[in-house]
Order: structure tokens, then C-alpha cells, then sequence
């Protein structure tokens, strides 16, 4: 074997060694990007915080005064940083607790568990079980909730089409028995003033 | 004189004698002649003298009535007054006037002794514009009508329609609600009303053998109808007109007309009874394209629904509901209903639709209260399945599969995905809403949309026109008050079998709902 060959095997050695160092180092980051399809962000803490006062407009909705319909509000709520942190904080200025005479279609003491992203533009709310057993019943009832959130999502975000609720991690059929909530639903301001 | 002129003269006698009697009798019998007065505190009378051929009153007996004053000047001329406004009349002039105003009446006021009477009109052209109510006066009937109170006038006829089938019409005008009951031997309809305005007698006796025998009041606002013996059934349905609402029963006799009839049981109170098994399909229908209804209650078991601070429940509301439908149904137009749930018990989604399908329902309807989050929302709604764009043209895809078949050979099978079953049925049960709205307009308070669309669970997978009926809501105390009401579950129930009976009519013969 010639020196020169010896030369060329060692180089390749020390290339080879050096890719695997930087796959082994980099490996990490990629396992998280597998996961960011969809993208989850628990609620609370956000995955990145916004700066301290940064605000956006986003329209919320409520309960409108004759019961049988929403009625959106243009309110300032917390900045997130990205599509899925933003939904989050849309979401949770959407089911935060109202002063009379505003009246939320979300049963009070719900609370946001996290909010995922797909690609296909269709979001997931997680939301604790509050939202079923503190739900009051009624097939307009349920849809007046079930849009609420819907509505507050693909209306503030473009790139949300759809949205699916999800009870305490899970799949539900219904909130309260009329609702079909095995599929995200779209956009749909007919229940909207 | 020969013998036959001797038996005439005693004849003749005792004739003229029975006709004095009868003549004399009958001047003592009728009562006289009285203008009733129908307000809020209730019902008096006025008497009625009879001038001429015109009627009058007393104006003392007006000023008595309505809290009036009188007055008669030297010149003879009448003052009447009410809270400052005056009418003049002048005994010799058909004329009265009212606050300066000119009115005519029918014939000048006449005295009466020390009295003064005034033509009945007197009411309606002049008094009315001086008193702060509304004064209806309903010659005819000789009612006098006094504020807001609902008197409905009442128009009753009856014809036979083929040997074994009547039909008896009655009209309220305005359009008044009314709930049909069946008692042993008769059928009794109670108008929502405070009185009724009705010719007396109400109907001309029928002929012998007839299915009716006659209609007559049980009480101011309740008619009964009584039937013959060869009665086995009825059909009542509603019909809005401009100001009318026209109530139809078709009465059925029973196929064995030779058979005397027995009696009806004497059913159970507050509980509407199945009629007998064999009552014929109903009318213009030489068979039904309808079989079977599935009448699905909501919730059940530990699923209560809406629940009011008093206790009630949505789904012992539903329940009750659903089951006064199938009697309804079953009774008078003999179809098959099948309930998802006769009990309180928690029923899966997929298990109410499979009810339907697999028995091959041709209606679906599921039976709801509603709920909203402020408590004055009220009125009925009826709900379609709605589906999103990708969903529907999935289904509407579709596709066949030849599958093989018991004994051999095969067959094309159309596959429908479960969850999209309804989208084939969607435009047949928008119809069927639009039929229950209509229906619901004079008997079930409406929302301000009576019809919506929406992703209901219930409906998705039903293979067959099915809608979602809300009758109403609990968050509402009237509203929950009036939902747990007996007349209000009857009523919603004759309304929903009303409807049930114009799907029907609306399909082709020989045509099917599935």
C-alpha cells in the first residue's frame, strides 16, 4: 500500500467521522422538527414568550343579546410568537371568563390544555373537561360553543381552516349529545350575527 | 149534517184547541231576547227590545255597563259621556254625534217609557268611538264583544264522504288554536280561546246512520262531537287560510259496517289512546307510502339534557313528547312507529340512527328542548343535518359493489358511508321542516329561524328525511313553564302528526321516502 493511498484512506476516515459527529450533534433538532407536525403548545407556559405588552387585535365572540346567535368583538389580546402560539392565545382570551353583560358560550371554568397545528391548516383544541360537564345542553347551546371557538380561530388566522375540539386530550363525539365533534369543522359565520 | 161532518167538527176543534195551547206555550217558552257582553270580567247581558224589525237597547242598561253618563236636556236631546268625550243624539234623527263627528244609525233612538232605547249599532258606530276598549259587536250571534278578549268565531259543517268516511270541518276565524281529544263515544275540541262565537244550533242534525251525530259545547270554549256507533277512527289536520284556521277530521267507519259497534274503552286520563288496529289508511290514499316513523327522544339515562333549576328535564320532556306522537300516529293513520328509547335509559348515537335504518324508517325525527345561555330566548326550531362540501360529494360519489347473495349469484349493492347516509335525504327533510314550520306557525311558538343547518350527530347517519325538532326552551321559565304543559305536549304532537300526514300527501303514489 502506497503512502498515498494510506493519505486518501485517512482522509476519508476523518470525513466519515466528522459527518457522524455532526448527524449525532444535530440529531436532537431534527427529532424535534419530526415532531412539530403537528406542532403542540401546552398552555400555559407558551413555547416562546411574547414580549411583555405586545398586543394584537383579534375579533372574539359571545353570545349575542337575543341568545340565538354570536356577536363578534374586536379585542386586544397577547401576542404569540408563530402560528401555534398565536391560536393559543386567541383561544384562551376566547374561553377567559366575561363580566356581565357579556355572555360566553363556553361553560365557565373551561380551560385551554394545549392547541396543535397541522400543515393541512386544521387545529386542535384541547380543552379540560369542564367544557362538557359544566355544559348547560341545548343543540344551539352546544353550537354557539363548538363556533365560538371554531369561528375564533379561522377567522383571526387564515391559516387555520378547520378546527376540531378535543376533551381532555381525547376525541369526543358530542359536547352535550347533538354536535358532531369527530371531524373539524370549518369556518361558519351563519352562527354569527 | 151527515156523520163525517159530525166527527170533522169536533176535529177541527181539538186542532184549533192543541194549535191555541202550542201558540200559547210557545210565547212563554222562549227566552227574551238578550245582547251578551263577553270581557275580561267575564259574561252579562243586556235585554233586547224589538222595535220594528230592529233591535234595541236600553241606555240606562249601557250607561250601567260601560261606567257612562246621561243626560237629557229640556229640548229633549240626549248627552252621553265617558271621560270627558260626549255623544248627542236627537230623539226624531237617525244621527249621532260623537265629539263633533257624525254618525248614522239604523233608526232613530225610541222611548220607552220612562226609558230611552237606542238601536244596537249605537254600540258599534258611536259608543266605540268615545270608550278607551275595543267594542265588537257580533250581530248575529247577539254578542257584544268588550276588550281584548279572544272570541273566535266558529263555523261547523259536515258531508259524508263515501260510505264509510266523513268529513267534519270547523273554522275559528281569527285563527285559534284547538287540541282534538278522544273520549268513549265522542270527540271533544277545546279552542285556545276565552269564548267562542258560534251558531246555535252549531250543525244541522245529520241524517240517520251518520258517522256524526251531532256537535254541541261542553263548555265556552270546549265543542263536542258526537259520533255514531259505526265510528272506528279519525284523522285531524290542520289548515292555515288568511284569517281562518280550518280544522279537518276525517272520521272513519269501521270496514264491517253490518257489525254493531262496539264501545270504545274509556281511556285512561290525560293520555292519548291508540285508536282500533284496523282503521282504514287514510283519506285519498289508496295505500301509504309511508310504513314506519322512527321517533327518537333525546338524551335518557344519565344524560338529562337541559335541566331547569326546577328539576325538569329535557329528556323526560323528549320522552313524553315521542310517545304522545306514536299514539297519535299509530292510532289515526295506523303506521308503525318506533321509538328509539320507551324508558329512560342512555341510548347511543350510532344505535338511534341503526333503529331507523335497519327497520327502514321512512322518517326520522328526533325530539329535543332546547337551551340558551340567556333566558329570554324562546320559539321552536327544527334543525337539518349540514355537511361540509368534501363530505357531500363523497357521498354523492358513492358507488356500487356486486356482492354475492344468498343462493347464489350476486348482486349491486349502493354503498353509503355511514356517517354520510343523510346527505342523499337532505332536500326530502328540508322539505319536512319546512312542512313542521308550518304546521308549528299557529300552534307552537317559533324561533325568529324556525329552520337551521347544522352538523348534528343524531341525523348524519340516518338513511331516511330526518330532522331535529327543539321545541322550545327550558332556560326560558314560560317557555318551561308552557313545554310541561299537557295542552302544549298535545298540541306540538298534532302538530308534528299533521305534518307527518302532509310528507305523506306530498309523495308520489306507489313513491317511497327512502
Amino acid at each position: 500500500m502506497s503512502s498515498r493511498r494510506l493519505l486518501t484512506i485517512g482522509a476519508v476516515t476523518i470525513v466519515a467521522l466528522a459527518a457522524i459527529a455532526l448527524v449525532l450533534l444535530r440529531a436532537p433538532r431534527l427529532s424535534s422538527r419530526a415532531t412539530a407536525t403537528p406542532r403542540a403548545a401546552a398552555a400555559p407556559p407558551p413555547t416562546v414568550p411574547a414580549p411583555p405588552g405586545r398586543k394584537i387585535k383579534a375579533r372574539l365572540f359571545y353570545v349575542a343579546d337575543d341568545g340565538t346567535r354570536l356577536a363578534s368583538v374586536e379585542r386586544d389580546i397577547a401576542y404569540g410568537d408563530g402560528a401555534t402560539a398565536q391560536a393559543r392565545e386567541i383561544v384562551a382570551a376566547q374561553i377567559a371568563a366575561v363580566a356581565t353583560p357579556v355572555v360566553s358560550a363556553v361553560p365557565a371554568g373551561t380551560a385551554l390544555r394545549a392547541v396543535f397545528l397541522t400543515e393541512g391548516g386544521e387545529a386542535y383544541v384541547d380543552l379540560s373537561r369542564e367544557v362538557v360537564s359544566a355544559h348547560p345542553g341545548g343543540t344551539l347551546n352546544e353550537l354557539l360553543t363548538v363556533y365560538t371557538i371554531v369561528n375564533a380561530l379561522t377567522v383571526n388566522l387564515p391559516a387555520v381552516t378547520a378546527v376540531q375540539l378535543l376533551v381532555d386530550g381525547k376525541e369526543v363525539e358530542t359536547l352535550a349529545g347533538h354536535v358532531d365533534l369527530r371531524h373539524p369543522l370549518a369556518k361558519n359565520l351563519s352562527w354569527v350575527q | 149534517m151527515n156523520v163525517r161532518t159530525i166527527f170533522r167538527f169536533p176535529t177541527a176543534v181539538t186542532l184549533g184547541l192543541l194549535l191555541a195551547l202550542a201558540a200559547a206555550l210557545s210565547s212563554q217558552t222562549p227566552a227574551p231576547p238578550s245582547l251578551t257582553v263577553l270581557s275580561k270580567d267575564g259574561r252579562r247581558a243586556i235585554p233586547i227590545a224589538i222595535v220594528g224589525d230592529q233591535e234595541f237597547v236600553g241606555l240606562d242598561d249601557l250607561v250601567t255597563m260601560f261606567q257612562l253618563t246621561l243626560r237629557e236636556d229640556a229640548l229633549g236631546a240626549i248627552t252621553v259621556g265617558y271621560k270627558g268625550k260626549t255623544i248627542l243624539l236627537t230623539p226624531d234623527q237617525a244621527l249621532a254625534s260623537v265629539s263633533g263627528r257624525l254618525v248614522s244609525l239604523p233608526a232613530p233612538p225610541s222611548r220607552s217609557g220612562r226609558r230611552w232605547l237606542v238601536p244596537e249599532e249605537f254600540v258599534s258606530r258611536a259608543l266605540t268611538l268615545i270608550y278607551d276598549q275595543r267594542l265588537d259587536l257580533r250581530k248575529p250571534s247577539r254578542l257584544l264583544v268588550v276588550g281584548d278578549v279572544r272570541v273566535p268565531r266558529i263555523a261547523v259543517r259536515y258531508e259524508p264522504v263515501a260510505a264509510n268516511a266523513g268529513r267534519l270541518t270547523i273554522d275559528a276565524t281569527p285563527r285559534t288554536l284547538s287540541t282534538v281529544t278522544q273520549e268513549a263515544d265522542h270527540l271533544t275540541v277545546k279552542f285556545d280561546a276565552d269564548a267562542l262565537d258560534a251558531p246555535n244550533p252549531l250543525l244541522p242534525p245529520p241524517p240517520a246512520q251518520s258517522l256524526v251525530t251531532g256537535v254541541r259545547f261542553v263548555d265556552a270554549t270546549t265543542l263536542a262531537i258526537d259520533l255514531g256507533a259505526r265510528f272506528a277512527g279519525f284523522r285531524s289536520t290542520s289548515l292555515p287560510m288568511e284569517t281562518t284556521l280550518r280544522l279537518v277530521l276525517d272520521i272513519l267507519a269501521q270496514a264491517q259496517t253490518e257489525t254493531p259497534a262496539q264501545p270504545a274503552p274509556t281511556p285512561a286520563p290525560g293520555q292519548p289512546q291508540p285508536g282500533p288496529p284496523e282503521i282504514p289508511p287514510a283519506f285519498g290514499q289508496s295505500s301509504s307510502v309511508i310504513h314506519t316513523i322512527a321517533v327518537d327522544a333525546g338524551h335518557g339515562g344519565d344524560d338529562d339534557g337541559v335541566r331547569t333549576a326546577e328539576g325538569v328535564k329535557e329528556k323526560d320532556l323528549a320522552l313524553a313528547i315521542a310517545r304522545r306522537v306514536r299514539a297519535i300516529v299509530e292510532a289515526r293513520l295506523g303506521l308503525r312507529v318506533l321509538l328509539t328509547r320507551d324508558d329512560d335509559r342512555n341510548v347511543p348515537m350510532d344505535e338511534r340512527a341503526s333503529l331507523a335504518n335497519n327497520n327502514k324508517a321512512d322518517l326520522f325525527i328526533s325530539v329535543h328542548a332546547n337551551g340558551s345561555m340567556r333566558p329570554t330566548t324562546s320559539g321552536a326550531a327544527i334543525y337539518c343535518a349540514a355537511f361540509d362540501k368534501d363530505a357531500a360529494q363523497s357521498a354523492a360519489a358513492g358507488g356500487t359493489e356486486r356482492l354475492p347473495t344468498f343462493g347464489g349469484g350476486l348482486r349491486d349493492i349502493e354503498m353509503v358511508p355511514w356517517d354520510l347516509a343523510q346527505t342523499r335525504h337532505l332536500a326530502q327533510s328540508e322539505g319536512f321542516a319546512e312542512m313542521l314550520q308550518q304546521q308549528f306557525r299557529d300552534h307552537v311558538p317559533l324561533a325568529s329561524r324556525p329552520i337551521d343547518r347544522a352538523p348534528l350527530r343524531v341525523l348524519e347517519s340516518a338513511n331516511m328525511p330526518a330532522v331535529l325538532i327543539e321545541l322550545g326552551y327550558l332556560t326560558n321559565p314560560e317557555q318551561a313553564k308552557l313545554l310541561t304543559g299537557d295542552a302544549f305536549q298535545n298540541t306540538a304532537a298534532q302538530a308534528i302528526f299533521d305534518a307527518i300526514v302532509r310528507f305523506r300527501d306530498t309523495l308520489p303514489p306507489g313513491g317511497t321516502a327512502r
